[in-house]
């Protein structure tokens, strides 16, 4: 496919009378990127608005691994590696795969929308494939971030050990949306590559829960035996939860928080280079 | 070029599709001059939608050239993008958004940039719920409305952009004989009050020949046959469209030759639809 040639006013025989450059074609690529994002996640906004009974019941379940299994364990200090109430060490793990599960079970309205048609009509739109990923990404990032919040508030409310400080939880903030929107793209990917929808519960499963149980969500990367360790060191999840474990508790870092960032960030960058590729083929 | 004959809309010109070894449209060549409705007829699997998804940009040709609104499909698709309607054979509404937040999203997206200022946008809106009647639904989630409903607010969605061509894949079926009358009244309206070309496919013969100015009929990747309906009744000495099939595919449209067509997943999205449609 060549590119498309928005900035050259082409004439040729062709279009004499109807060949006429449409207007929406003035704009410059990445404003349309960054627009075309911007409607899509509104509609995303739009549609959690209708549908907050959904949120509230998907914010119970990190609660749950937090009172149910966080207290089950709670005095096993090798978990903890003894310093530390393992309720807030797990805090920052049930974060993220809480928000891990939204982003991954995103793949799922793609092959809705595949079915019913709505994306076989986006892709007819000057509405960039970008923007497409992004916009839905977006979504999951707002599903996560309001699930988080609540988290937190129940955390504090409960008087569990985290060290509160303004930058700890915006940088949590970040952390998470970027992680989960990796995860989203991710999904998406494999949605575009699956495209039906037993299946992808299948295989969505399947890859949840290795990503959950060889990272550093529910323990220290130290008490893995080693083989396990070099699994969880590939896991972005991992590096997510690292990052978050160290701004929210002040523990668990193995080494920076840039260092996390950064891999979060490549994770994100490559999924959604490879969910812009692939998600035109969903339709086929 | 240089005569007085306006170009044409839509413009296919020998268009091969290939999926992998399947020819799934072999050689089609029809051109549809502005402010034209017109049909493109054939049963299930004969090429409709395939031909339908290289006009709107979705699948590239193997070979061939299309022009849609003077634009090249491959080489200009973003353009061709800008300057059409496309209302796919499914529901393409958000079921989850209320209609009026339907509209505001294709709104958006449609013209991103160009016209996409607020105020335009609304103007276009308020103009479209006019026009297809849809002010008493318009906070309702989309998912609650009725066949005929959604097709109307689909087809206000795909005006926004004040489209040269306006594509729709089936766009009657599962739908009640009041509503296809209804879906039908409003194509012609548009094509006399904003002189949009209207590029429909059905295997419906008889809306065919009471709706379109002229028809092209596709049978299994071919393209068989193309004129005005009355002229092509005359040619074959006929009474209907669906004698005229007859004559020139030596079958009736409803044996469906089960080679390409019937494939399980055209089945099931078409059941989905017809589920939803009530």
């Amino acid at each position: 496919m060549s590119a498309p040639s928005a900035a050259s006013p082409a004439v040729s025989a062709d279009r004499s009378e109807i060949g006429q450059r449409p207007a929406a074609l003035s704009m410059g690529p990445l404003a349309r990127v960054g627009a075309g994002t911007a409607a899509m996640a509104q509609a995303e906004m739009r549609k959690l608005r209708h549908d907050h009974l959904d949120i509230i019941t998907r914010s119970v379940q990190p609660l749950l691994w937090l009172f149910i299994f966080g207290t089950a364990l709670r005095n096993n200090r090798a978990l903890t590696l003894g310093t530390l109430d393992y309720r807030a060490y797990l805090a920052p793990g049930v974060m993220a795969q809480a928000a891990m599960f939204i982003a991954i079970f995103f793949g799922l309205a793609v092959i809705w929308e595949r079915d019913v048609g709505q994306l076989q009509r986006l892709l007819a739109t000057p509405l960039p494939r970008s923007s497409l990923v992004l916009g839905k990404a977006a979504g999951a990032c707002v599903r996560a971030l309001v699930q988080a919040l609540l988290l937190l508030v129940v955390l504090a409310a409960a008087g569990i050990g985290v060290r509160w400080s303004v930058t700890g939880v915006l940088g949590t903030l970040a952390m998470l949306m970027l992680g989960t929107a990796a995860f989203a793209c991710m999904s998406m990917l494999l949605a575009a590559a699956v495209k039906e929808r037993e299946r992808f519960m299948g295989i969505g499963q399947l890859i949840m829960m290795p990503l959950f149980f060889a990272s550093s969500a529910l323990y220290p990367l130290s008490i893995m035996p080693s083989w396990l360790r070099v699994v969880a060191r590939v896991n972005p999840l991992t590096y997510e939860v690292q990052g978050l474990r160290q701004m929210l508790v002040g523990v668990g870092g193995a080494g920076e928080v840039w260092l996390d960032f950064l891999v979060v960030a490549g994770f994100f960058a490559v999924m959604l280079v490879a969910a812009t590729r692939a998600y035109p083929k969903a339709i086929l | 070029m240089s005569g007085p004959a306006p170009a044409p809309a839509v413009l296919v010109d020998d268009l091969v599709v290939r999926f992998g070894a399947l020819e799934a449209v072999g050689g089609v060549s029809f051109a549809v001059a502005p402010g034209e409705v017109f049909g493109l007829l054939g049963p299930n699997g004969a090429g409709k939608t395939t031909t339908i998804r290289v006009l709107t940009t979705l699948l590239a040709p193997s070979a061939g050239r299309a022009l849609v609104a003077g634009f090249d499909v491959r080489g200009d698709s973003l353009a061709v993008r800008a300057s059409i309607g496309y209302i796919p054979q499914a529901i393409s509404v958000d079921g989850a958004l209320t209609a009026y937040e339907n509209l505001d999203f294709y709104g958006r997206v449609t013209g991103l940039g160009g016209w996409g200022s607020k105020s335009l946008r609304r103007e276009r809106i308020d103009e479209a719920i006019e026009t297809m009647r849809l002010e008493p639904m318009l906070d309702r989630l989309a998912r609650t409305l009725s066949g005929g409903m959604l097709r109307r607010l689909e087809i206000a969605s795909a005006l926004l952009n004040r489209p040269q061509v306006l594509f729709l894949d089936e766009p009657t079926v599962g739908l009640d004989p009041n509503a296809r009358t209804m879906v039908w009244e409003e194509l012609q309206a548009l094509r006399e009050q904003a002189g949009t070309t209207i590029l429909v496919t059905t295997h419906v013969m008889e809306e065919a020949e009471r709706h379109c100015d002229r028809i092209a009929v596709i049978d299994q990747g071919l393209l068989v046959e193309q004129g005005e309906p009355a002229e092509l009744l005359e040619r074959y000495e006929t009474e209907s469209l669906e004698e005229v099939f007859t004559a020139v595919t030596g079958r009736a449209i409803g044996q469906e030759s089960a080679d390409q067509e019937g494939r399980l997943s055209d089945v099931r999205a078409q059941r989905r639809v017809a589920r939803r449609l009530g």
